[in-house]
C-alpha cells in the first residue's frame, strides 16, 4: 500500500516537473546554460516522460505548453507510435490533429520537415499531413511563402497534386502564366517591380535584393504586407531609414511582447516616450486582468544581472518581470512592488546587480505582516516572487526565510506565496525552486500569471495522482470538444 | 612596514560556479584621488570629470597592461606605476611587445589588454627582485626569437583554466564592488582590488587573462564543484519578522568573519618582505614577497596604500611549487646585489655550481652567454683545473 502511494507521489512530481519545463523552456541559450545543455536536458526529459508516463505526456498537448515543446511532443508521439495499441493511438491522433490546428503554420511545416528527415512515414502520418494541409485556408499562399516546406510535405504525404499547385511547386517555369493570382504575382515579380510589393515580406525581400531596390523605398511600400511581429521587428530599422509607414500599434500588442519592446529601447527614448509606453503597458495589463480583483499583493521582482538572458533571449526574464509588475498592479487593490536592485521606476530598468532575494522577501513579508487596511475582505494576501531562483546574496536565505515563515510565523497559510520562474534549469530538469514550502511554476508569458497562480495553489494542497489524472482528463476532453 | 589592512572593504557572500568561488569586496566610498589611467579606457588622458566637483590627481597603470604609448608602438607597462595628473601624458617604464600580425589585427582598440604570455610572469618575478628592466627585455627578445627555455614551467592563462570564463561571465557585480578574491576548489588563486567601482567593472572581465600556476589549473580541471554554503536560520530564535532580519544580519557577519579569518588567512599571514617602490601624494606603491616556504601558500603582489595604510589597489599572484623554489634563488641573489660570488659563498657552493643551478631553474638569461659557457666548461673539468685527457681511438 505504501509503495503504491510512493510511486504515485513520484509520478505526480514528475508530471508537474514536466509541465513546468514544457511551459518555460525553449531550447535556446539561457544565462547559466548554453543551448546545447538546454536541448540535451529537454530531450532527455521528453524521452523520460514518453517512456514512463505516456498518457500524461500526450495529455500535455491539451495544456498550455509552449509551441516548441508541443512540436517535440508530437514528433515523439509519431516516432514511437508502434509502442501502444490502436485505442491509445486514436486518442493521440485526435490530440495531435487538434494541437496542429492551434500551432502557427511555420512551426507545423518545420515539424513536417523534421518528421521527413527522421524517416517516419506510415499511413497515419500521411493522413495527418493530408488532413492538416486540406484544412489550410489558402494553400496557394502557403506554397508561395513556405515553398520548400510545402514541397517536402507534399512529397512525404504522397499528395496527389495536380493543376497549378503541382506545377508551381515542382515545375515553376513550365507555365507561361498562372490563373491563381498569388502564383501569377510571384511569376511576374521576377521581372516587374510593382508585383514585388504584393508578395509576403519574406518572399519580397529576396526579389527586392534581386531588383536592387533601396531599403527605404522597399520598407515604405511593403508596409501593408507585414505581419504584426515583422512590423515590430522592423521598428528600429524603419526609424533609421525614415520609413514612416512601418509603425507598430502599441495599443494592440500583447503585454509581454510590449514589455520586451520597451526594454529594447535606449534609456533616453524610454524617458522621452514615458507617457505613451506606460499607457500602452497599463492598457495591455487591464485587458489581461479583466474583471478579476485580488486583495493585497506584494511582489518581489528580479532585475539582477542574470535577467540579461542571453543573445537569443535578450532580457526575457526581465521582460516577464516587468509585464508581471504591470499585471499585478492592475489585479491588486493594494500593490507593493519590490525590485531586487531597490529601484522604483519600472520604465528605466536594466539588468544590474546581485540577487538579494532573501532580503526582498523579508521586506515583502514585513509589508504583508502589517494588518490589512480593510479587514474582512474576501481576497487573501498574496506574495508573488518572479525570479530565476539563483539567490546569491546570501545564498539560500530566501529558502530559509520562506521555510521559517511557513512553519513558525504563518502556519495557517494566511499569506499565499507563489514563485514564478521564467527560466528552465538544464541541470534540474525543472525550473529552479526556492523552497519546498513554496510551489514554483514556470512562466513564459505574463498573461498566464492569474491562471498559474491559481494552479499553484491547487498543487500546494494534497494533490494525489488520481486528482491529477482527473484534472488532465477533463482538460483533454474540453480541448478536443472545441473542434 | 606593517601589514596593510583591508579596512573600508566589506566582504559580501560568495558566488560559486563549478569549482570557482568568487568573493566580492565592496566599498562604501571609493578611494578618492586615485583612478585607473584613462588610457586603459581607450580615452586620451584628460582630467576625469566625475560630476561631484572632485577630480582625480593620480592614476595607476597595472603591470603588464598593453597599450600604445608615445611612439605608436604597442608596449607593456613594466610594473604598476603611479602617475600624477600633470604627468599623465608621459609614458611609464615599459617594454615593447612584439605582437604577431594576427594578434595585432585581432586586438580591439577599445578593450583593456594584458600580456597574455609567460612574459608577464617572468617579468613579474624579476620585477619583484629588483632586477633591471633590461632583464625582461633581454628575456623577451630571446623568448620570441628562440622560444622559451624548456625548463620554464607552464603558467596557464585564464582561458585554459576550465570554467573561469563562465564563472566570471555569470558573476553578478555588486553596486560599489571594488574587488574580488578568486578561489579554485577553495584554494586562493588571486586577489584583486581597485579604488573605484567603475574601474572594477572595466577590469573584471580581464581576470580571465591572468596567469595561473599548475596547481590552480589542476584544481579547476579535477576538483569537485564548490559547495555553495547556503544560509541556515535557527528556528527556535525566531518569533517575529524582526527576528528574521536579525538572523539574516547575523549570518552575513558570520560569513564575512569566516572568510577574512579563515579563507583569506593565507594571503595576509604570509607577508614577510615589503619593498616600497614609489610614493606620490599620499599613496605608496609597495611590492611584497612571501616567505617562500615550500608546500605553503605563497603569494606575491603589488599594493597601493593610502595615507591611512588602507588598501587602494591590490593584485596578487599565487606561486606554484617550482616558482617558489625559483623565488627563493632570486631572493638570495637580490640580497647580495646580484653578485654571483657573494651569493654562492652564502649558499655554500661555488660560482660555477650556482650558475648551473640558475640555468637549471631557468634563469640562464640573467647571465652573459660567454660567462655561462665559461662556467659550464669549468664544471666539466675536474677541480684541479687540468684539461681532461682526450682519449684517441
Amino acid at each position: 500500500m505504501t509503495e503504491e502511494t510512493h510511486a504515485d507521489l513520484i509520478a505526480c512530481e514528475d508530471a508537474l516537473m514536466f509541465v513546468n519545463a514544457a511551459i518555460t523552456s525553449t531550447g535556446q541559450r539561457e544565462f547559466h546554460h548554453d543551448a546545447g545543455e538546454q536541448r540535451l536536458s529537454l530531450d532527455f526529459l521528453h524521452a523520460y516522460m514518453l517512456a514512463n508516463y505516456r498518457e500524461v505526456y500526450a495529455a500535455a498537448l491539451a495544456l498550455d505548453v509552449n509551441d516548441h515543446n508541443a512540436v517535440m511532443i508530437i514528433r515523439n508521439l509519431l516516432a514511437h507510435a508502434a509502442e501502444v495499441g490502436p485505442q491509445r493511438r486514436r486518442i493521440e491522433g485526435r490530440l495531435i490533429a487538434r494541437r496542429l490546428e492551434l500551432l502557427p503554420p511555420q512551426r507545423v511545416y518545420r515539424l513536417f520537415r523534421q518528421v521527413r528527415r527522421a524517416g517516419i512515414n506510415n499511413r497515419r502520418v500521411r493522413a495527418i499531413f493530408r488532413d492538416w494541409l486540406a484544412a489550410r485556408p489558402d494553400l496557394a499562399f502557403d506554397a508561395v511563402k513556405y515553398r520548400g516546406a510545402v514541397k517536402d510535405a507534399a512529397r512525404h504525404a504522397h499528395l496527389p497534386l495536380s493543376g497549378e499547385l503541382g506545377d508551381f511547386l515542382f515545375r515553376p517555369r513550365s507555365r507561361k502564366s498562372f490563373r491563381t493570382p498569388v502564383f501569377e504575382t510571384w511569376r511576374r515579380a521576377h521581372y516587374e517591380q510593382a508585383a514585388v510589393y504584393e508578395l509576403p515580406y519574406t518572399v519580397a525581400q529576396g526579389f527586392a535584393a534581386r531588383h536592387g531596390i533601396p531599403h527605404e523605398v522597399f520598407l515604405e511600400r511593403i508596409a501593408p504586407k507585414l505581419t504584426r511581429l515583422e512590423r515590430l521587428r522592423l521598428q528600429t530599422s524603419a526609424r533609421v531609414h525614415k520609413a514612416d509607414a512601418v509603425r507598430a500599434d502599441l495599443r494592440t500588442m500583447p503585454l509581454t511582447r510590449l514589455a520586451s519592446y520597451v526594454l529594447s529601447l535606449p534609456m533616453d527614448e524610454r524617458a522621452e516616450r514615458r507617457a505613451e509606453l506606460t499607457d500602452a503597458l497599463r492598457a495591455a495589463a487591464r485587458r489581461v486582468a479583466g474583471a478579476r480583483a485580488w486583495g493585497r499583493v506584494a511582489a518581489v521582482l528580479d532585475d539582477s544581472y542574470s535577467t540579461v538572458g542571453s543573445g537569443e533571449k535578450r532580457r526575457r526574464p526581465l521582460a516577464v518581470a516587468l509585464a508581471c509588475h504591470y499585471l499585478l498592479e492592475a489585479l491588486a487593490t493594494d500593490y507593493r512592488p519590490l525590485w531586487t536592485s531597490g529601484r522604483t521606476d519600472p520604465l528605466l530598468l536594466y539588468p544590474h546587480g546581485p540577487t538579494p532575494l532573501g532580503e526582498r522577501v523579508l521586506d515583502a513579508l514585513d509589508v504583508l505582516a502589517a494588518p490589512a487596511p480593510h479587514p474582512g475582505t474576501e481576497a487573501p494576501d498574496r506574495l508573488v516572487i518572479v525570479s530565476d531562483g539563483w539567490d546569491n546574496d546570501p545564498p539560500g536565505l530566501a529558502a530559509e526565510v520562506l521555510r521559517v515563515w511557513r512553519t513558525r510565523l504563518d502556519p495557517d497559510g494566511r499569506v499565499e506565496i507563489t514563485h514564478l520562474n521564467p527560466v528552465y534549469d538544464a541541470d534540474d530538469f525543472d525550473v529552479r525552486r526556492l523552497s519546498p514550502a513554496v510551489p514554483a511554476v514556470g512562466v513564459r508569458d505574463a498573461e498566464d500569471l492569474p491562471l498559474l497562480v491559481e494552479l499553484a495553489r491547487f498543487s500546494e494542497g494534497r494533490l494525489g495522482l488520481a486528482e491529477l489524472r482527473a484534472h488532465l482528463d477533463e482538460q483533454v476532453e474540453s480541448f478536443l470538444e472545441k473542434t | 612596514m606593517t601589514a596593510f589592512r583591508l579596512d573600508g572593504l566589506h566582504t559580501r557572500p560568495a558566488q560559486t560556479w563549478g569549482t570557482f568561488r568568487l568573493v566580492p569586496l565592496v566599498r562604501d566610498e571609493p578611494v578618492p584621488w586615485l583612478r585607473l589611467h584613462r588610457k586603459a579606457y581607450g580615452d586620451k588622458p584628460t582630467v576625469v570629470d566625475v560630476g561631484d566637483g572632485s577630480f582625480y590627481t593620480s592614476y595607476f597603470i597595472p603591470h603588464a597592461f598593453v597599450a600604445t604609448w608615445q611612439d605608436g608602438e604597442a608596449a607593456a607597462s613594466y610594473g604598476t606605476r603611479l602617475l600624477d595628473k600633470d604627468t599623465a601624458g608621459h609614458a611609464p617604464p615599459r617594454v615593447p611587445v612584439r605582437m604577431t600580425r594576427r594578434m595585432a589585427r585581432r586586438a580591439d582598440r577599445t578593450r583593456l589588454r594584458f600580456l597574455p604570455l609567460h612574459l608577464a610572469v617572468e617579468g613579474y618575478l624579476a620585477l619583484h627582485f629588483g632586477g633591471p628592466e633590461i632583464v625582461w627585455e633581454e628575456y623577451s627578445r630571446r623568448a620570441v626569437s628562440r622560444g622559451l627555455s624548456p625548463r620554464a614551467e607552464e603558467a596557464y592563462t585564464g582561458h585554459l583554466v576550465q570554467g573561469l570564463d563562465d564563472a566570471l561571465r555569470i558573476f553578478e557585480i555588486h553596486d560599489g564592488q571594488c574587488g574580488v578574491l578568486v578561489y579554485v576548489a577553495d584554494a586562493l588563486a588571486s586577489a584583486f582590488v581597485v579604488p573605484h567601482p567603475d574601474d572594477y567593472r572595466a577590469l573584471h572581465a580581464t581576470l580571465v587573462e591572468d596567469l595561473f600556476g599548475e596547481l590552480i589549473y589542476h584544481y579547476a580541471l579535477l576538483a569537485a564543484p564548490a559547495a555553495p554554503f547556503p544560509v541556515r536560520i535557527d528556528d527556535t530564535a525566531v518569533r517575529s519578522p524582526a527576528d528574521l532580519w536579525a538572523q539574516a544580519a547575523l549570518r552575513r557577519r558570520e560569513w564575512a568573519d569566516f572568510h577574512d579569518e579563515v579563507m583569506a588567512a593565507g594571503l595576509f599571514g604570509q607577508m614577510s618582505r615589503y619593498q616600497s617602490v614609489q610614493a606620490l601624494h599620499d599613496f605608496e606603491l609597495t611590492r611584497f614577497l612571501p616567505s617562500f616556504t615550500p608546500r605553503r601558500e605563497n603569494h606575491i603582489g603589488e599594493v597601493i596604500t593610502d595615507g591611512d595604510a588602507r588598501v587602494a589597489y591590490l593584485k596578487t599572484f599565487r606561486l606554484s611549487e617550482t616558482q617558489t623554489r625559483r623565488g627563493y634563488l632570486l631572493t638570495r641573489l637580490a640580497e647580495y646585489d646580484w653578485n654571483l660570488r657573494a651569493t654562492a659563498a652564502a649558499l655554500g657552493t661555488d660560482e660555477a655550481a650556482l650558475a648551473l643551478r640558475l640555468e637549471r631553474a631557468g634563469f640562464g638569461y640573467l647571465l652573459r652567454q660567454d660567462v655561462l659557457d665559461h662556467f659550464r666548461a669549468q664544471a666539466r673539468t675536474p677541480a684541479s683545473g687540468q684539461r681532461p685527457a682526450t682519449r684517441r681511438r
